[in-house]
């Protein structure tokens, strides 16, 4: 035996599989287990109180491998086994775990795993572009089948639930929406205007990332990881990098990962400036949505300015950044961080002031502690309903181990604490950017690595501006991509929608879903 | 309230003139395209923007449209919610194959008179994307297209330009 952590998985690798070996990796352990474990396991976790992060499958020899990270205290452990593939059947986790249910149909729509006791074992990313005896993320399906000049047609009798009664009627919105936005399909219950059910259906914008990254270079996947949800280029570019860079066990230069925090401290800002505006804007304060747009091109200006790119596409390199930072740059970014608080601090007691505005936010769109525990929420949205957890303090990782992280937490759990939440973080994020920018180490920008990527494997793990982002990388023995899975935190908050719209009005439906704002993109992969 | 007003007035209007380092004068194809809108559109051009399986970037940016330095209805150019009320079609992405059919009956709901322009290297050719099992590459392939816009994504300045170019070429 060589367990080498002290922490609660040596306490768990001891109860569930006493003869199996942890492993102690660079961020996450490991602990293999038998296939007919894999339901006391969740048994297991469940009464340690950890947190279901992701399953993916992967195929090695004539086996699935499953993994399921677990996360307590900042501590992650990823479970793994092996299932053959002549009878891929294995217990599920969602009855313990809600979070387990979509991705567990995700991994039955792609590799064909059979989840035994399944509470709602429907298709989920799969429509009608393959069909139900085809799994595309199986080594035997070619990425280009079937051929392009069969018309794919609309997934039309996907069984959606169902309820009757006098009043009640069904509303279905989707998947082409009203606004600029990406496509998905909500079917709600209704009786008059108060929601009774409602149930999303996703996967349309679902292009085939994980087969495309098959066979590719380490390059073109960090290219192609930047586009997986182009709203998070630069969180989905550094885990990927990251996750590459801790399978052959190498560190970028310091200076490298500063930049790479001050990058993605600027995409947290971009992004939760844009939602504030366009949250208020749902509720009819166009006045928030003009000031906040307003602040948010100009910060995406200075990107392009200093970047040249302005979200920050393809930044982020495999071992370091693309670029430096002049003193001129470093010197703007102060300037503007300074002009920006001004603004902030007076646009944010606009805001709080503004009753008939607090009145539409507040109360609205509730997510319980309870509920974003039991199903996993991540992001601002776990933490504006009392989830206080966030990667950058609570599982640091390089350069966030030096440094202090404010963490706002709020209890409220309605759109209200969700943008209060989003506020603070700005705040917080703008004296990060600044903190960084004044302790920019003088290294390279580039760890120049020579030897190959054969057979390894790696986890990277970021707190993107949406909550934990989590990607599993593996090379083959020629040193290309064997499996790539990135876990958009949308995966663990979308479900929230479903459960926080009970009880709200449909007119209200909007801003609840811009308040927790998941991507579809980085869900439907 | 007064705190609000106050903010109001020191911001002012900052909806620029342009005045763009590339080398087409967008002023000019403003004028010029206004003059179009006006002639053919009943002075408004409306947008109904379809994602058909875009990484959400090229989506980031034609919102930027809306706010207040592009601020795109100065030209008569809104973007509206029903095919139906459409003049133009502006498609992200490269199409998801479960996307082919709502792209296709949102093309069928618009009036005949439409334009179409895809958006971004995935809509143009497929970028990253490409053809797959799960997606056919650019738009072209799908419905007929009048007009494309490079970029990854394109800034707002060229989704502005290419949106009137596009208006431009159609009834020059
Ligand atoms: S062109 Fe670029 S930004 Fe636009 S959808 Fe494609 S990858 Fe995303």
């Amino acid at each position: 035996m060589n367990i080498t952590c002290n922490d609660w998985r040596h306490e768990f690798a001891l109860k569930l599989a006493p003869e199996n070996i942890l492993l102690q990796e660079q961020n996450v352990s490991i602990l293999t287990i038998q296939a007919d474990a894999w339901q006391s396991a969740s048994k297991t976790a469940i009464t340690f109180n950890c947190r279901f992060a992701a399953i993916w499958a992967k195929e090695v020899n004539q086996n699935f491998q499953l993994n399921i990270p677990l996360e307590l205290n900042g501590k992650y452990l990823l479970l793994r086994t092996e299932i053959p593939i002549a009878k891929p059947e294995i217990a599920s986790w969602a009855n313990i775990y809600p979070a387990a249910n979509r991705p567990e149909r995700h991994t039955h729509d792609m590799f064909g795993v059979i989840f035994l006791d399944h509470p709602d074992c429907k298709r989920w990313t799969r429509h009608q572009a393959w069909s139900e005896t085809e799994y595309p993320l199986r080594k035997n399906f070619s990425p280009n089948n079937p051929a392009i000049e069969k018309e794919t047609p609309p997934d039309v009798d996907y069984p959606f639930f169902k309820l009757d009664g006098s009043g009640v009627c069904e509303v279905p919105v989707g998947p082409v929406h009203a606004g600029i936005i990406e496509p998905g399909h909500f079917r709600f219950q209704i009786a008059g205007e108060d929601v009774l059910n409602l149930e999303e259906r996703f996967g349309y914008v679902h292009k085939g990332i994980e087969k495309l990254s098959e066979n590719m270079e380490i390059k073109s996947l960090i290219r192609l990881a930047g586009r997986v949800s182009g709203d998070s280029t630069v969180a989905y570019a550094w885990a990927t990098c990251q996750a590459c860079e801790n399978a052959i066990n190498i560190e970028p230069p310091k200076r490298a990962l500063f930049i790479r925090a001050i990058m993605s401290e600027r995409e947290r800002v971009a992004n939760h400036l844009g939602d504030i505006g366009a949250i208020c804007n749902d509720v009819g304060f166009a006045f928030a949505y003009y000031q906040f747009s307003r602040l948010k091109e100009l910060w995406l200006r200075l990107n392009a300015e200093i970047f040249q790119h302005r979200f920050m596409m393809d930044c982020i390199t495999f071992g370091g950044v693309k670029q430096d930072l002049t003193t001129n740059d470093i010197g703007k970014m102060h300037q503007e961080i300074a002009d920006f608080k001004q603004e902030l601090i007076e646009l944010f007691a606009i805001i709080e002031n503004s009753e008939s505005l607090q009145d539409r936010l507040k109360t609205t769109g509730i997510l319980t502690q309870e509920i974003a525990e039991k199903i996993g929420a991540v992001g601002y949205v776990g933490r504006a309903s009392n989830c206080d957890y966030d990667l950058r303090r609570d599982a640091p990782y390089l350069p966030y181990d030096e440094l202090s992280i404010k963490v706002p937490i709020f209890q409220e759990g309605d759109v209200a604490a969700r943008l209060k939440v989003r506020a603070k973080e700005i705040m917080v994020s703008l004296e990060l950017i600044n903190e960084l920018l004044n302790t920019l180490p003088a290294t390279e920008l580039q760890f120049n690595y020579t030897g190959s990527f054969k057979n390894c494997e790696g986890i990277g793990l970021i707190e993107a501006w949406r909550g934990e982002l989590l990607v599993y990388v593996s090379f083959d023995e020629n040193g290309k991509i064997d499996r790539y899975y990135p876990r958009d935190p949308s995966w663990l908050n979308w479900p929230a929608l479903e459960q926080l719209i009970h009880g709200n009005i449909v007119p209200d439906f909007p801003v609840c879903n811009k308040s927790i704002n998941c991507s579809y993109s980085g869900h439907d992969l | 309230m007064l705190k609000l007003l106050k903010k109001i007035c020191e911001v002012g209007i900052i909806t620029e003139q342009f005045n763009l380092n590339d080398t087409t004068d967008i002023e000019f194809i403003g004028k010029s395209c206004r003059k179009l809108i006006n002639k053919y559109f009943a002075s408004s051009l409306a947008i109904r923007m379809v994602d058909a399986g875009s990484c959400n970037g090229c989506e980031l940016e034609i919102q930027a449209l809306n706010n207040p330095f592009y601020d795109i209805e100065r030209f008569g150019i809104h973007f509206v919610a029903s095919p139906r009320h459409a003049d133009m079609l502006l498609v992200t992405g490269p199409v998801a194959k479960h996307m082919e059919a709502a792209l296709k009956a949102t093309y069928a709901a618009m009036p005949k008179s439409n334009l179409v322009v895809a958006v971004g290297n995935c809509g143009v050719n497929g970028g990253e994307f490409g053809v797959s099992y799960a997606s056919l590459g650019a738009v072209s392939n799908i419905i007929p297209v009048d007009f494309t816009i490079e970029g990854c994504p394109p800034t707002p300045a060229k989704l502005l330009t290419g949106i009137m170019q596009a208006i431009g070429n159609r009834n020059v």
